[in-house]
């Protein structure tokens, strides 16, 4: 408990607006404001705002920024136009996921990474570990605040235009400069914005005087976890490989060698022994990480859903158990409680 | 919406943020605001079966958030005459009510003696203020 907690920059204005302060990954943070369920269904329904501050930013620069990240991260970067930004993975030698991430391509020689706050210095190290000449990483987290506003409204309510999912764009918002991508982690449309640390303030007074609504990290793993999108740390680990937990699409294994590819194309070859699926609760229950799934297997995530009204969750089962509409039975603390093995993503809002 | 807090004078409190409204041999059970404010909005009641006997200081149940679950501890011994039925379906209006709509059981009490360990509403909100 003697740890200090880090805060982002919109920490007072959390307090102020009555939120319920926990620590995540090294800092204090919103878990909710009004509650968790209402909070989710705002996103739902409206337009949400999180102070996702905690999360990490590395930018990569130089001559070479390009081959160092070709050879770390999963994903194709040539795939990547100026403006344009790819969901990716940073792996180990043994195919497992250090973290997972999002890339912007700034120009040719300068990339931005996106990542886990609770991994960004092990990122950090692993990057400058391999760093090459002409490619210099740089952690420059402490200088941005980074605002996630999802939901159907959330585009318009920011007086934004409509844009093509993961792409990004230097904008304003009520005259505040910011990088605005069109990405999120709640299966709704809207876009996580980056501004300047000093700027945060003005920026989310700005957002919420359009109505949107404050959501915290409660809301947050609810939204993900119905959109079936995996948490890093739960559901995918340097333990877990992209194959496994159905994110082969993400390794450009033609196309490149990267940390681990080999082990990977091996996998993929083979088949995975186990495979990461999505499920909903047949049964009054609410699934929880680590809770055993009769059979072998694990949940990794777990929940009430608050639009299904449901326990969900996600977990690996064995490779030939994890069809769509296979049964499970989940040990719920000593009971057995029925499940089904569902589509990704276990809901989607209607049209 | 969540209910303001109050700890009613008739109640008898047990230190773990349940609650006893005792009525001769019979007692209706349930957790405190303390308790449900606490966990954030229910989702999930998992009640013992009617006819089950539930004992003084052990858990009988448990009740759960979306990002918690809690072990309910019963503040007398007893048998289940009832289980709530509507917090079985809509577990929130334990939010919006704790002491009201959203009691949990009801039971004939093994040893109505019992209750005199219990604590009254100001020796309850002693116990809050030390924590």
């Amino acid at each position: 408990m003697s740890q200090t907690l880090l805060q982002t920059p919109l920490h007072d204005r959390h307090v102020a607006l009555g939120a319920r302060m926990v620590p995540f990954a090294g800092w204090e943070m919103p878990v909710q404001y009004e509650g968790v369920i209402q909070e989710h269904r705002a996103v739902r329904t409206d337009a949400g705002v999180f102070d996702v501050s905690h999360m990490g930013e590395v930018e990569i620069e130089g001559p070479r920024a390009h081959e160092l990240l070709q050879s770390l991260l999963s994903n194709d970067l040539d795939r990547l136009g100026s403006g344009d930004a790819q969901y990716t993975l940073l792996t180990n030698e043994r195919g497992g996921i250090i973290d997972d991430l999002i890339a912007y391509r700034l120009t040719d020689f300068r990339f931005l990474l996106v990542v886990n706050a609770a991994n960004r210095d092990t990122d950090v190290r692993w990057l400058k570990e391999h760093e090459i000449s002409g490619s210099d990483v740089r952690d420059v987290s402490d200088e941005y605040a980074l605002l996630a506003v999802q939901g159907p409204n959330a585009i318009a309510k920011l007086g934004l235009e409509t844009a093509t999912q993961f792409t990004f764009a230097e904008e304003r918002i009520d005259g505040i400069e910011c990088m605005v991508n069109r990405t999120g982690y709640t299966g709704e449309d809207g876009c996580e914005v980056l501004c300047m640390a000093e700027d945060a303030g003005t920026l989310w007074d700005a957002v919420l005087a359009h109505g949107v609504t404050p959501c915290g990290l409660g809301a947050r793993d609810t939204l993900r976890l119905e959109a079936s999108l995996p948490l890093h740390g739960n559901d995918i680990t340097p333990d877990t490989d992209a194959i496994s937990a159905g994110l082969g699409w993400t390794c450009a294994l033609a196309a490149k060698d990267f940390t681990g590819s080999a082990v990977l194309r091996r996998v993929k070859a083979a088949g995975p022994a186990r495979k990461l699926v999505s499920f909903v609760m047949e049964e009054k229950a609410i699934p929880r990480q680590g809770m055993p799934i009769e059979g072998g297997g694990e949940v990794t995530s777990g929940t009430h859903s608050p639009m299904l009204d449901l326990g969900i969750g996600m977990g690996y089962v064995p490779a030939d158990r994890a069809a769509v509409d296979t049964e499970l039975v989940i040990d719920v603390r000593g009971k057995p409680r029925r499940a089904r093995i569902v589509k990704r993503p276990i809901y989607k809002r209607e049209g | 919406m969540a209910a303001a807090e109050t700890y009613p004078d008739d109640l008898k409190y047990h230190r773990e943020h349940d609650w006893a409204r005792v009525d001769g041999d019979e007692a209706v059970l349930g957790i405190t605001w303390f308790a449900q404010d606490a966990l954030g909005e229910l989702v999930h009641f998992e009640a013992p079966t009617q006819g089950s006997h539930v004992s003084k200081d052990s858990s009988y149940g448990e009740v759960e958030s979306v990002k918690a679950v809690s072990d309910v501890i019963a503040p007398l011994s007893g048998e289940v005459l009832e289980v709530n039925q509507s917090v079985l379906d809509a577990p929130e209006t334990v939010n919006e009510d704790p002491y009201g709509a959203g009691w949990l059981l009801r039971i004939r009490l093994a040893d109505p003696s019992e209750v005199d360990s219990l604590l009254d509403a100001d020796a309850y909100k002693q116990v809050l203020a030390d924590q």
